[in-house]
């Protein structure tokens, strides 16, 4: 007997909306989410289903001596207690590299790592349950410092091939060139992280051929599939996933979290497991942003054209692989920012430690440099008497430019035009007399009239790679069906790409409505059961996927065209679909498409492949490494209260190119979220890890803007196809994050005058205690 | 231990339940109502606000035995059977959704403002909602959704 799916999945969004790509149509999910009733991978319920938790360690750094699990077992209602041993195939997986035990064996290399699983009938009968697990750890010194993990050879060596994750230097033209001035600086960020609001979950049922379905919230289904596949030693195609619904990513759901330990439970106990972390698991279950220590040397001539730029990134990885590898090839090749620099030398190291694992997340490996170099460049403007923006669009670089790694920038780049849209928006008044209380730093805790008040402005402008790079090959797959259902032409879009709630589903339907001319479109909930469409990252989806879906509307269209040169005799060339008809080159209608397909069926499946790219060199760094670049840039204005060092950020403008707003609200919406996530990155949001352990897993302690922290914004954005792109589209999602945190940064160092080399700005930073 | 509850107008009974479960959690495993979200569980996000009695509170903090004999109103009993309330439409209509998990929180606690306050001010919608944590939308969109609810409110 084959179990059931579990109640409350998978999703029946509405199919009523109407609208093709350049309109902003509803969200089909959107009455679902407004009623609750869209169910959340946390949502999931299965009769007779148990509740799986996890015995994380409690050490950054130990060896396991002695492992017993014989006594939780005793438990009443606890069903199975699961350690390495159970783990039927490969105890190792990784996105990049195959470095992650799916449970500790002899050594755990993190605070949080997983060392036990256990089913039982209640979440507090398993979470109790996990304190009768024994584990006798022998404590070892953990490595915390990335920069010597890179160098120092003394340090223990967390995995066989030393603590070096990757090592990439790039050279270009002559890097030990001289100018006129030179300014330098040593910057750090803070680990960030995605703090999604729906926690790590699912729904793992067993079925009879052995093998399992697993319901879960991610970003790839594939990839997870592969990985877990291994860990259960079973094939691919005995373990298929299907998305619920995803309550935010941001990188975050990249790599596995409860994915292996929810199926091996549930195939040993023959039931259902649900797993949801909650919010303090959450911040040891998944991994986070890299936080950076970089040291910076600008030169320029004394006109402001940049001369050089020779840069050190150090990048801690934590204490797995993960998306390190990917970090370090992102903050190298991006490492000088969207300017023309004739020559430079960049070295970017990527390192194990015994800190929590840091991945994947909204801006992968940008956010670093862009923070660095974008403090530079306002130093530099202060050093050669110059304004910031201007300086920024003299060495702006644009279509024809070649960037740092020697690769021609052969789509548009109007980096300057970005600039410049800022700089001729108006600024907001300034603060009077009687200004509201509440609008002030410290807001309604009243803590100053404005005495102590400064304001300051300040920019920040990123490139951002989209889709994977280096040379891999970055598909998506669509499965379109056309068919006629209750007297209409319908069309049906089955993808494997997440919908994570940047509005992927919509998009789809916009593509197909564009492109069958039909106006009812369903799509299909994500899963495993069609090809593989790639990660809901790297803003790569609507690039990607949406040209999967595009190129099998198209195959589905001409399916069609032939259909009605076989049934009516006339010529295919010229025809296209609108309004539910086939119309001919010189307009005439041949056939609606309900009597022309009857009750046929058209089905077809196509994948897109973006053009390729290329591995950089492992000795001068250069190599057409980049499908495609997302540019945006931000004015940020503060005021600081320089006594108690708060700061309120009164407005935050954005300037984007986005190729084709294919939904242009939902590029507002990106750019908004994406903005909020950039400005916590610049005063708050920071994972404090002292010794290798978290001090502030919560949401009491990790701080995320709320609506009193983000101010109004002004968008302006730009369309500038990419030649190269399905409808030109540019990827929209990441810029934002990025291209915020230093403008706020150099807003606050505008308003104080202080240095400030470190973010999230703290308010002991501004006030010097 | 045995929970009576009037949820959405329905007397509603949980059995077996534990000492130290929470309502957030009576009512999404025990009644089959999911639409309270479970982001913090420590009061600190505002995904799981419902009415209790009339008044918004995180069900997260409030123990199952707390809730014996009241009333609760939660996300699924705002709409008027297939009817969505005008703060749920105008979510929908705003943009104010996107991954959605922050918004049958939110829903609530701006029920509640729109309700008990005439032509709220900028100011005093961010206060109402300052302890709803939304992590995708960076809350222009759903600010406009509150005014738009407000203002269709005043002119109805
Ligand atoms: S889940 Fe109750 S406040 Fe966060
Ligand atoms: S829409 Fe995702 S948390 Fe608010």
């Amino acid at each position: 007997m084959t179990r059931p799916a579990p109640a409350r999945s998978p999703q029946e969004p509405a199919d009523t909306v109407t609208g093709g790509i350049g309109t902003s149509p509803l969200r089909p999910d959107g009455t679902l989410k407004v009623r609750g009733e869209f169910a959340y991978s946390s949502d999931l319920w299965h009769e007779d289903m148990l509740w799986g938790a996890t015995l994380r360690s409690p050490h950054p750094h130990a060896r396991i001596v002695r492992l017993d699990v014989s006594r939780a077992l005793a438990q009443p209602g606890v069903h199975a207690v699961l350690t390495h041993e159970d783990v039927p195939g490969e105890n190792l997986y990784g996105l990049k590299y195959q470095d992650t035990p799916a449970l500790a064996e002899d050594r755990v290399r993190y605070q949080g790592e997983p060392v036990a699983i256990l089913a039982a009938d209640h979440p507090e009968i398993a979470r109790q349950a996990l304190k009768h697990i024994v584990v006798e750890y022998e404590v070892l010194e953990p490595v915390t410092d990335p920069e010597r993990a890179a160098h120092d050879e003394t340090l223990p060596k967390l995995h066989p091939g030393g603590n070096l994750v990757r090592y990439q230097r790039i050279v270009k033209g002559d890097p030990e060139t001289k100018a006129d001035v030179v300014v330098s600086g040593v910057y750090e960020i803070g680990m960030q992280d995605q703090a999604f609001l729906g926690p790590e979950s699912g729904l793992a049922v067993p079925d009879d051929d052995g093998g399992v379905d697993l319901y879960l919230a991610t970003q790839w289904l594939h990839v997870d599939q592969k990985q877990t596949a291994r860990a259960l030693g079973l094939p691919p195609e005995k373990v298929r996933l299907t998305l619920s619904g995803v309550g935010g990513a941001f990188g975050g759901r990249e790599d596995l979290s409860m994915q292996i330990h929810s199926c091996l439970l549930a195939l040993r106990t023959g039931r259902p497991v649900k797993m949801v972390y909650n919010r303090e698991e959450s911040f040891f279950g998944h991994v986070h942003r890299h936080p950076a220590k970089m040291y910076y040397e600008h030169g320029a001539t004394r006109e402001g054209d940049l001369v050089y730029v020779r840069a050190r990134l150090y990048f801690d990885g934590g204490a797995y692989a993960s998306k390190t590898p990917v970090v370090v090839g992102n903050g190298t090749t991006l490492s000088v920012g969207p300017y023309n620099v004739p020559n430079a030398k960049i070295e970017g190291w990527g390192v194990y430690s015994n800190n929590p694992t840091c991945g994947a997340m909204r801006g992968l490996g940008a956010v670093q440099p862009t923070y660095a170099y974008e403090s530079q460049m306002d130093k530099l403007a202060a050093a050669l008497g110059m304004d910031p923006a201007d300086l920024r669009i003299r060495n702006a670089m644009s279509e024809g430019s070649t960037n740092v790694t020697g690769q021609l920038v052969d789509f548009p780049a109007p980096v300057a035009e970005l600039i410049q849209r800022l700089k001729d928006m108006p600024l907001p008044p300034e603060r009077g007399e009687d200004a509201d209380i509440r609008d002030l730093p410290g807001g309604a805790s009243n803590v100053t009239h404005g005495e102590g008040v400064v304001r300051g402005v300040g920019y920040g402008v990123t490139i951002k790679n989209i889709s994977y790079a280096e040379g891999l090959d970055d598909y998506s797959t669509a499965r379109v069906r056309l068919q006629v259902l209750g007297g209409e032409p319908v069309a049906m879009v089955h993808t494997a790409a997440a919908e994570v709630g940047q509005g992927l589903v919509t998009l789809q339907q916009q593509i197909a409505r564009t492109e069958l001319g039909v106006p009812r479109v369903t799509v299909h909930p994500a899963d495993t059961s069609v090809g593989d469409a790639g990660s809901s990252s790297a803003s790569r989806q609507t690039y990607v996927t949406g040209g999967a879906v595009r190129n099998a509307c198209r195959a589905v269209a001409d399916a069609v065209y032939s259909l009605a040169e076989r049934r009516l005799g006339r010529s295919a060339t010229g025809m296209s679909l609108a309004g539910g008809k086939i119309v001919a080159a010189d307009g005439e209608v041949v056939a609606s498409l309900v009597d022309l397909l009857g009750e046929e069926i058209v089905e077809e499946t196509r994948e897109f492949h973006h053009r390729k790219t290329y591995p950089l060199d492992p000795e001068t760094g250069q190599g057409d490494a980049h499908v495609q670049y997302g540019f945006s840039a931000h004015r940020a204005v503060v005021d600081v209260d320089v006594e108690l060092g708060l700061v309120k950020v009164v407005q935050l403008d954005c300037a984007q190119d986005v190729g084709k707003a294919m939904n242009p609200d939902a590029v507002i919406g990106q750019i908004q979220g994406g903005s909020a996530q950039g400005l916590g990155l610049a005063v708050m949001e920071e994972i404090q890890v002292v010794d290798g352990k978290v001090r502030n897993p919560s949401f009491t302690d990790y701080l995320i803007p709320t609506v009193l922290d983000m101010p109004p914004m002004r968008i302006a954005v730009l369309e500038r196809p990419d030649p190269h792109a399905p409808y030109g589209v540019r990827g929209v999602g990441e810029p934002p994050t990025i291209s915020s945190t230093p403008a706020v940064a150099n807003a606050i160092r505008a308003a104080t005058g202080l240095e400030l080399p470190r973010v999230p700005i703290r308010p002991e930073h501004i006030t010097g205690t | 231990m045995r929970v009576n509850v009037i949820v959405n107008g329905e007397p509603r009974q949980a059995d077996n339940v534990w000492e130290g479960e929470s309502l957030l959690y009576v009512l999404r495993e025990r009644l089959g109502l999911a639409g309270s979200k479970n982001a913090c569980e420590q009061g600190e996000c505002g995904s799981c606000t419902v009415y209790l009695d009339g008044v918004p509170a995180c069900a997260c903090l409030v123990a199952a035995g707390q809730a014996e004999g009241r009333e609760v109103r939660t996300v699924e009993g705002l709409a008027d059977g297939e009817q969505l309330d005008p703060i749920q439409e105008s979510f929908v209509e705003c943009g104010a959704v996107q991954c959605g998990f922050c918004t049958p929180g939110l829903l609530v606690t701006a029920h509640d403002l729109v309700a008990r306050t005439e032509k709220p001010s900028d100011a005093e919608i961010r206060e109402a909602l300052a302890g709803n944590l939304c992590r995708c939308t960076g809350y222009e969109k759903i600010l406009d959704a509150v005014r738009l609810a407000a203002a269709r409110k005043e002119h109805a």
